[in-house]
C-alpha cells in the first residue's frame, strides 16, 4: 500500500535489561490510510503502547532501542529521521491521546498554557492567539465556560474534562494522524462512549487518520474501521472490522471475543484464555501463542508461521490457515 | 490565607516559648557562675554578691524568666554583660555579617546546583552524569572549616586575592566587605551546592519519567521547554524544603566558619558569649535563630503555594 498515511514495516523494538533483551514489538507490519481508523487491540504488555510511542520516537531509552524497519509517515522514514524533524512532527503532523488523563496533564500548567503550547511551538503563533484559539478547542470538545477554564489547573477538573483537554491539545494542530492510546480506559462507561464520540466526529471533520490503541474490543467494534490484533510484541490478525467479528480466524482473536461479556448471554462464567502470556525476555520458538492455543500442533511449536493474506483484506499469522493462502497483491 | 497566617503566628508564638524555657533552663543549671566567670577567681565574696544582685542571678527561677520575658515583651531585652550594650543592637549588628553571608552562600548555591542537578539528570549514567555526582560526594564529604582553611591559603596566602579573615564593617569599605564575605559564603555554599545537586538530579529524574513529560514531548515541544519549562517547577518542591532549611541553618549563623574567618557574625557571638557566661546574649541570639529558623520555613510553605497550584495553604 503506497498510499498509506502510515507504513510500518518490520518494526522491532528490544528492551536490554539486566534480566534479559525483551522483544516488546517484534517485526510488526501494519498500514494506515489517510483517514481511516486503525484498531491495534491486545492485552496489557502486548507491544501496543511501545509500537505507537516508536512511531514517533519517543521509546524510553535506555533500556528500549528500534532495531530493526521502517517507519514511512508522508514518505518519510520517521526512524531515520533526525530529532528535529521528529519534534516538528510530534504535536504538528501526529497528534497524541494518552491513558491517564490524571497524570498525562502538567499538574503546575494551566489548561490554557498546556492547549495552546502546540501552536506556539509550531505555528509560531503568538502566546495570546494561540489562547484564543484555545479557548475556541475547549469549547469545541465542550468543557463548559471554556474562556474561564484557560486559567484553571488539571486538578480542578474531572477525569472526562481531562480527557477532552489532551484531546484539544492533540488536534490543536490539526494533525493528519491522531494516536490515542487506551484514551478511555480510566473512564467510566458514560464518558468513555461520550468521549468516543467526540473523537469521531472531530476525526470527520479534521479528516485526520487515527490509531486506536486499546484492549478494550468493544471500543475497537464502536470506533474502528480495521483492526489488528497483537499478542507477545507480534500482529497476529489485522481485519476489517465487521468481518473480524464475525469471524475471528486467529486462535488468539477467538479467545479474546469469547471472554467479552455481552448483554443478554445469560450468566454463565466468561470464557478464559488458559495459561499467561510468555515473558518478552523469553526466547520464542515457532508461534508465540502455541503454549496456550487450543488448537496448536506440533509445528507450532518449532516454527513461527508468517503473516499471510488468507481472504481478502485480511491477513493472519497461523499455520491453521496455511492452506487458505492467497497470492499477496502489491 | 487569613487563617493560615494565625495559624502561623500562634504556631511561631508556641515555639518561641517552648525554645525560651528551655534555653532558659539550660543555662540556669549550666554550672559555672556568671559572676565568678566575670571577675576571676580572686574576686572577694562580697563583690561576687554584690554582681549576683545586679544581674538578678540570686532571684528564683521563675522570677528570673518573668523578668527577662517581660523586657522582651517591653521591646527593650536584655543587656550584655561583656560589650556593655542591649542584646537587640548586639544582634542586629552581628546580623549585618551573617545575614549577607547566609544569603550569598545559599544564592551561590542555587546557582551552582539547579543548573548542575538538571545537568547530571539528562545525561544519566553518563560520564557527564558520573563526574559530577562524584563532585558531589566529595562536597558532601569535606569538612566545613577545612574546605574554609584550604580556600583561604589558596585565595588569600598564596594568591593574595582575598583578606585571610576579618571584616571591615559595611560602614567603612562595601566592596572591601563583600570580599570579606566571599571567601566563607564560597566554603558554605559549595558544601551545600553538593546536596542541592543531589536532590535536584534525584528530584529531575523522577519528574523527568512522568507522564506530562512525555505528553510534553509528544506535543513536539523543544527539549529546553520540555525541561525548564514542564519538568523544572515540578521538581523544585523538594529542593525548596531543604533550601528553606539550610538557609534558616545558615541564617543561625556558621560557627565554625565564622571563627575560620574571624567574621563578627550571630554564631561566633553566641559561641564567644556561651564561654564568657554572657546570658542574656545567648538566651537571646538562641530565641532569635529559633524565630528565623520558623520564619524562613513559612516563607517556604508559601513558594510552595506559589509553584505548585494544587497546594493550598488554607488547606480545604
Amino acid at each position: 500500500m503506497s498510499d498509506a498515511l502510515l507504513d510500518i514495516r518490520g518494526l522491532s523494538v528490544y528492551f536490554f535489561t539486566p534480566e534479559g533483551i525483551g522483544r516488546a514489538v517484534d517485526a510488526v507490519d501494519l498500514s494506515i490510510a489517510p483517514g481511516e481508523t486503525l484498531g491495534l487491540v491486545g492485552e496489557s504488555g502486548c507491544g501496543k503502547s511501545v509500537t505507537s510511542l516508536a512511531v514517533v520516537g519517543l521509546v524510553p531509552s535506555p533500556p528500549g532501542r528500534v532495531v530493526a524497519g521502517e517507519v514511512r509517515f508522508l514518505g518519510r522514514d520517521l526512524l531515520q529521521a533526525d530529532p528535529e524533524t521528529l519534534r516538528r512532527i510530534r504535536g504538528r503532523e501526529i497528534g497524541m491521546i494518552f491513558q491517564e488523563p490524571m497524570t498525562a496533564l502538567n499538574p503546575v500548567l494551566t489548561i490554557g498554557r498546556q492547549v495552546a503550547e502546540p501552536l506556539v511551538a509550531h505555528l509560531g503563533i503568538s502566546r495570546t492567539d494561540a489562547l484564543k484559539q484555545a479557548a475556541r478547542w475547549l469549547d469545541r470538545v465542550r468543557i463548559p465556560s471554556a474562556q474561564k477554564r484557560l486559567g484553571s489547573y488539571p486538578h480542578e477538573l474531572s477525569g472526562g474534562m481531562r480527557q477532552r483537554v489532551m484531546i484539544a491539545m492533540a488536534m490543536i494542530c490539526r494533525p493528519r494522524l491522531l494516536v490515542a492510546d487506551e484514551p478511555t480506559t480510566a473512564l467510566d462507561m458514560t464518558l468513555q462512549r461520550q468521549v468516543l464520540a467526540l473523537m469521531g466526529e472531530l476525526k470527520a471533520e479534521l479528516d485526520t487518520a487515527m490509531l486506536l490503541i486499546t484492549h478494550d474490543l468493544g471500543v475497537v467494534a464502536q470506533t474502528a474501521g480495521r483492526v489488528a490484533v497483537m499478542y507477545a510484541g507480534r500482529v497476529v490478525e489485522t481485519a476489517d472490522v465487521g468481518p473480524l467479528f464475525a469471524g475471528p480466524l486467529h486462535p488468539y482473536t477467538q479467545g479474546l471475543l469469547r471472554s467479552m461479556p455481552l448483554l443478554g448471554a445469560g450468566r454463565g462464567r466468561l470464557h478464559e484464555i488458559l495459561g499467561t502470556v510468555p515473558a518478552a525476555t523469553d526466547p520464542i520458538r515457532g508461534c508465540p501463542f502455541a503454549g496456550r492455543c487450543p488448537s496448536s500442533f506440533d509445528r507450532c511449536r518449532h516454527e513461527a508461521p508468517a503473516m499471510e493474506t488468507v481472504r481478502p483484506e485480511r491477513q493472519v499469522s497461523c499455520w491453521l490457515y496455511e492452506d487458505s493462502k492467497q497470492e499477496t497483491t502489491g | 490565607m487569613t487563617r493560615y497566617l494565625i495559624k502561623k503566628m500562634v504556631s511561631l508564638a508556641a515555639v518561641l516559648f517552648l525554645v525560651s524555657l528551655t534555653v532558659f533552663s539550660v543555662l540556669f543549671v549550666l554550672p559555672g557562675d556568671p559572676a565568678q566567670i566575670i571577675l576571676g577567681i580572686n574576686a572577694s565574696p562580697e563583690t561576687l554578691a554584690a554582681l549576683r544582685a545586679r544581674l538578678g542571678l540570686d532571684q528564683p527561677f521563675w522570677a528570673q524568666y518573668n523578668s527577662w520575658i517581660g523586657s522582651l515583651l517591653q521591646g527593650t531585652g536584655g543587656h550584655s554583660i561583656t560589650y556593655d550594650m542591649a542584646v537587640f543592637e548586639l544582634i542586629g549588628s552581628r546580623l549585618a555579617v551573617t545575614g549577607p553571608l547566609a544569603i550569598m552562600a545559599m544564592a551561590l548555591a542555587v546557582v551552582l546546583a539547579l543548573p548542575l542537578g538538571i545537568f547530571a539528570a539528562r545525561h544519566q549514567n553518563r560520564p557527564a552524569d558520573a563526574a559530577v555526582m562524584a563532585g558531589t560526594q566529595l562536597g558532601l564529604a569535606v569538612p566545613e572549616f577545612w574546605l574554609g582553611i584550604l580556600l583561604m591559603l589558596l585565595f588569600s596566602v598564596h594568591w593574595g586575592i582575598f583578606s585571610a579573615g576579618g571584616f571591615p564593617g559595611w560602614d567603612e569599605d562595601v566592596w572591601g566587605s563583600l570580599k570579606a564575605l566571599f571567601l566563607p559564603a564560597l566554603a558554605l555554599g559549595l558544601i551545600r551546592t553538593a546536596i542541592l545537586t543531589r536532590l535536584t538530579r534525584s528530584s529531575m529524574l523522577e519528574v523527568l519519567r512522568e507522564d506530562y513529560v512525555r505528553t510534553a514531548r509528544a506535543k513536539g515541544l523543544r527539549e529546553r521547554t520540555v525541561v525548564y519549562g514542564h519538568a523544572l517547577k515540578n521538581a523544585l518542591i523538594p529542593v525548596l524544603t531543604i533550601l528553606g532549611l539550610q538557609m534558616g541553618q545558615l541564617l543561625a549563623g556558621a560557627i565554625i566558619i565564622e571563627n575560620v574567618f574571624s567574621l563578627p557574625g550571630l554564631g561566633r557571638l553566641v559561641f564567644q558569649a556561651i564561654g564568657q557566661r554572657d546570658l542574656p546574649v545567648v538566651r537571646e541570639v538562641v530565641l532569635f535563630m529559633a524565630a528565623a529558623v520558623v520564619v524562613v520555613n513559612f516563607l517556604v510553605d508559601l513558594s510552595y503555594a506559589a509553584v505548585d497550584p494544587r497546594i493550598r495553604l488554607d488547606g480545604q
